[in-house]
C-alpha cells in the first residue's frame, strides 16, 4: 500500500520535473515579465518565501517498468488506418501495460469498444468495429490474459469522437477502446 | 422584467420555429425538367376562416415529386375557380401546363369539412376549345368526401396521389412515412427514433435512449418498425408497433445483433449475427424467434435485404476483398455476385418492381448513392452529396431517400430514380441519419 503511493507521488513528480527541465528558459522570461509588471501571482506566492528541492528516488528496473506501463494505461485508445484492423505496432506497448496488467489483476475486467468513421454504411461499420475490438482482444489473449475477462461491443459510426468528417476527423474514429 | 419577457417570448419563438420546419425540404436541383401543372387554390365556402388550404399540400407534394411543376399562383388565368363548370376555357388557352387541379372546401357540420375536386386535361381542353366540348372528354377525375378538420393534409396528399397517378401511371407515394433517426450528441439522451409523414410533418418520438439507435426498418404494413437498440450496452434487435407502442426483443446473442429487414409477408426478419465469430446473415422467425443461418463465409457477411418475391436475399460480402453486393437463395443457398464496377458497393436493396438495385457506391474515395439495372447491369452514380449512406426507396419506386453530409452535419436527402431530381431535407437539433421510407399507408 505504502509502495502504492510512492507510485503514485512519483507518477505526478516525474512529469512534473520533465516539464520544468524542457521550458526553464520559457519560465524564467515568464517571471521577469510578471516581476517587472508586478502581478498578481507574485504577490499570492509570497507566503514564507521558501523553496523546497529534492532528488528522484533510485528505482529498481521492475519498478521503472511498472510506472511505465501505469503511465501507457492511461491511453486506452487504439487507432487503426481506413479499412483495416489489424492492430499497428505503434501501439504494442500501450497493449502489453494493459495486457500485463489484466494478468497480475485476475479479477479485473475490461470492455473493449470497436468504433469505425462514417464513411461507409452504418451496418458494415459495426462490423468492421468488432473486428477491430475482436484485434485488440486477440492481442490480450495472445499474451495470456483470459477470454472471461474481456468483453467486446462494436458501435461502428455510432459514437464519433470526432465530428469533423476530416480525414484527421476518421483517423480519430477509427479507433478501439479499453474501458474498465 | 419587462425586458426579460420580450428575451424569453424571442427565445421561445426560436424554439419553436425550427421544429416545425424540421424537416422542410429544399430542392436543389431538378426542377426544370419538371412537368407544368396549374393548381388552383381550392375555393373555400364557408364564413369563418379555411383550417388549412389543401392544395398547398398537393402543390408541394407535387413540387417533392420531382416530376411535376406546379405553376405560380399568381400566372394562373382564373382564381376563385373551384369547378370546370366555373372554367373559362378561353382565358386558359395560352397557359403552358397540362392538366389544372381545382376544388371546393365547405363546412358540412362540427369539425366536418366537403371537400370536392376535379383534375382537367388542359392540352385536350384547350385543343377542344372553339369546337363542341362535352366536359366529359376533358375532366381527368373528380371526387366528393367529407373529412374532419384532422384530416386536412392527409387528404391533400390522397389528393395528390389522384393526380400523380392519373398523369403518369404510377401509384402516387405521398400518403407514406418516414423513420429515421435523430442524434444529439449534446443531449442527456442523445438517441431518438423518429417517424413523419414522408414531407417531414407530423414528426413524432418513437423511443429515446442514451445509447445508439440504429437501421429501422419498415414492417410490409407499415405497421411496425424494427430497429437496433443498444439499450443493455449491447446490440439488440427490436420490433416495435407504432401505434400500441409495443416493443418485442427478437435477437440478443453476443455481438452483433444488426440490419434488420422484414420478409415481404412480414413473418421474418434478415439480421446479421456474430455469435459464431465472423458476421452472418440470418433469417429469424419473428413469432418463433427461430434462427437459420443463409451464408457462411470467414469475411463479414451483412446488411441483407430481400427480393420482392421474398426467395432471395441480396448482402453486402467482403468475400472478394471488398465489400460488395452478392445475392443468395434462400432454397438452394447458392450466391452470385451482382455488383463489380468501382471500388465498394454496399447497403443494397431492390426497387418493388424487381428491376433495380439501388445502393452505396464507393469510386475514387468517394461515397455516392448508386442504382443499377438488374438486367442489363449497367450502374448510375445518383447523387453529388457527401458520404452518402442508408438509401431507401419509396414504395413506389421514384425516389430514394437516404443520408448524407451537409455542411458538417448528417441531413437526410432524396434523389429520383433517374438522379435528375435532387433535394435536400435541412434539420434543426442534431444530425439525422437512417431514413426508411415506409410502404404504401
Amino acid at each position: 500500500m505504502d509502495l502504492n503511493k510512492l507510485f503514485k507521488a512519483m507518477v505526478v513528480a516525474l512529469p512534473i520535473m520533465a516539464i520544468s527541465a524542457c521550458s526553464s528558459t520559457s519560465e524564467s522570461q515568464t517571471d521577469a515579465t510578471s516581476s517587472m509588471s508586478g502581478s498578481e501571482s507574485s504577490e499570492m506566492n509570497a507566503g514564507g518565501g521558501v523553496e523546497t528541492g529534492g532528488v528522484a528516488p533510485i528505482l529498481t528496473p521492475e519498478e521503472q517498468q511498472r510506472i511505465k506501463y501505469q503511465e501507457l494505461r492511461k491511453e486506452h485508445i487504439i487507432y487503426f488506418d481506413f479499412d483495416r484492423s489489424s492492430v499497428s505496432s505503434d501501439f504494442s506497448e500501450v497493449l502489453n501495460a494493459h495486457g500485463e496488467y489484466l494478468l497480475e489483476h485476475p479479477n479485473v475486467r475490461v470492455m473493449i469498444e470497436g468504433h469505425a468513421d462514417e464513411r461507409g454504411t452504418p451496418e458494415y461499420n459495426i462490423a468492421l468495429g468488432e473486428r477491430r475490438a475482436k484485434a485488440v482482444a486477440k492481442y490480450l489473449q495472445s499474451m495470456g490474459v483470459l477470454p472471461s475477462q474481456m468483453s467486446i461491443v462494436s458501435y461502428g459510426e455510432e459514437k464519433p469522437q470526432d465530428f469533423s468528417r476530416t480525414d484527421d476527423g476518421f483517423a480519430k474514429n477509427r479507433r478501439a477502446v479499453l474501458v474498465y | 422584467m419587462k425586458n426579460l419577457g420580450r428575451w424569453l417570448i424571442l427565445g421561445l419563438a426560436f424554439l419553436t420555429i425550427p421544429a416545425k420546419a424540421a424537416l422542410d425540404i429544399v430542392i436543389t436541383e431538378g426542377v426544370d425538367a419538371a412537368r407544368p401543372i396549374a393548381v388552383v387554390p381550392f375555393v373555400w365556402q364557408g364564413s369563418t376562416p379555411m383550417p388549412q388550404q389543401i392544395s398547398d399540400v398537393v402543390m408541394s407534394d407535387l413540387t417533392r415529386s420531382g416530376t411535376f411543376k406546379p405553376m405560380d399562383e399568381l400566372g394562373l388565368p382564373q382564381r376563385n375557380l373551384g369547378s370546370l363548370a366555373q372554367m373559362d376555357l378561353k382565358a386558359w388557352s395560352n397557359v403552358a401546363a397540362e392538366a389544372v387541379v381545382m376544388g371546393t372546401v365547405k363546412p358540412y357540420g362540427p369539425d366536418q369539412y366537403l371537400v370536392n375536386f376535379e383534375l382537367i386535361d388542359l392540352v385536350k381542353a384547350q385543343m377542344q376549345s372553339g369546337g363542341p366540348q362535352s366536359a366529359s372528354d376533358y375532366l381527368l377525375d373528380s371526387r366528393e368526401t367529407v373529412i374532419s378538420g384532422a384530416q386536412f393534409r392527409q387528404y391533400g396528399h390522397r389528393i395528390s396521389d389522384i393526380v400523380y397517378e392519373k398523369l403518369t401511371g404510377i401509384r402516387g407515394a405521398f400518403l407514406t412515412r418516414i423513420a429515421y433517426v435523430v442524434v444529439d450528441h449534446k443531449a442527456k439522451s442523445p438517441y431518438k427514433l423518429m417517424i413523419a409523414d414522408y414531407d417531414g410533418y407530423n414528426e413524432q418520438m418513437l423511443l429515446r435512449s442514451p445509447e445508439p439507435l440504429m437501421s429501422p426498418a419498415w414492417s410490409p404494413d407499415g405497421r411496425c418498425l424494427a430497429y437496433v437498440s443498444f439499450e443493455n450496452k449491447k446490440a439488440e434487435v427490436f420490433v416495435q408497433d407504432i401505434y400500441t407502442q409495443q416493443r418485442t426483443k427478437v435477437t440478443s446473442f453476443p455481438g452483433i445483433n444488426g440490419a434488420p429487414s422484414f420478409s415481404p409477408d412480414g413473418k421474418k426478419l434478415a439480421i446479421t449475427l456474430s455469435k459464431d465469430g465472423q458476421p452472418e446473415v440470418y433469417v429469424v422467425d419473428i413469432a418463433t424467434k427461430a434462427i437459420k443461418r443463409v451464408t457462411n463465409h470467414y469475411a463479414i457477411d451483412t446488411e441483407a435485404s430481400w427480393t420482392p418475391d421474398g426467395k432471395a436475399l441480396i448482402f453486402t460480402s467482403e468475400r472478394g476483398g471488398r465489400p460488395q453486393i452478392y445475392q443468395v437463395t434462400l432454397a438452394s443457398g447458392k450466391v452470385t455476385r451482382l455488383t463489380f464496377e468501382g471500388e465498394w458497393n454496399l447497403g443494397g436493396s431492390i426497387s418493388p418492381d424487381g428491376r433495380s438495385m439501388v445502393f452505396v457506391n464507393r469510386t475514387n474515395g468517394k461515397f455516392n448513392i448508386a442504382r443499377m439495372d438488374l438486367e442489363t447491369r449497367f450502374m448510375q452514380v445518383l447523387t453529388t452529396t457527401r458520404l452518402d449512406e442508408s438509401p431507401s426507396i419509396a414504395p413506389n419506386g421514384t425516389m430514394v431517400i437516404y443520408g448524407t453530409t451537409y455542411q458538417g452535419q448528417q441531413v437526410l436527402a432524396a434523389v429520383s430514380m433517374d438522379g435528375r431530381f435532387k433535394a435536400r431535407l435541412p434539420v434543426g437539433q442534431g444530425e439525422v441519419k437512417s431514413p426508411a421510407w415506409s410502404p404504401f399507408l
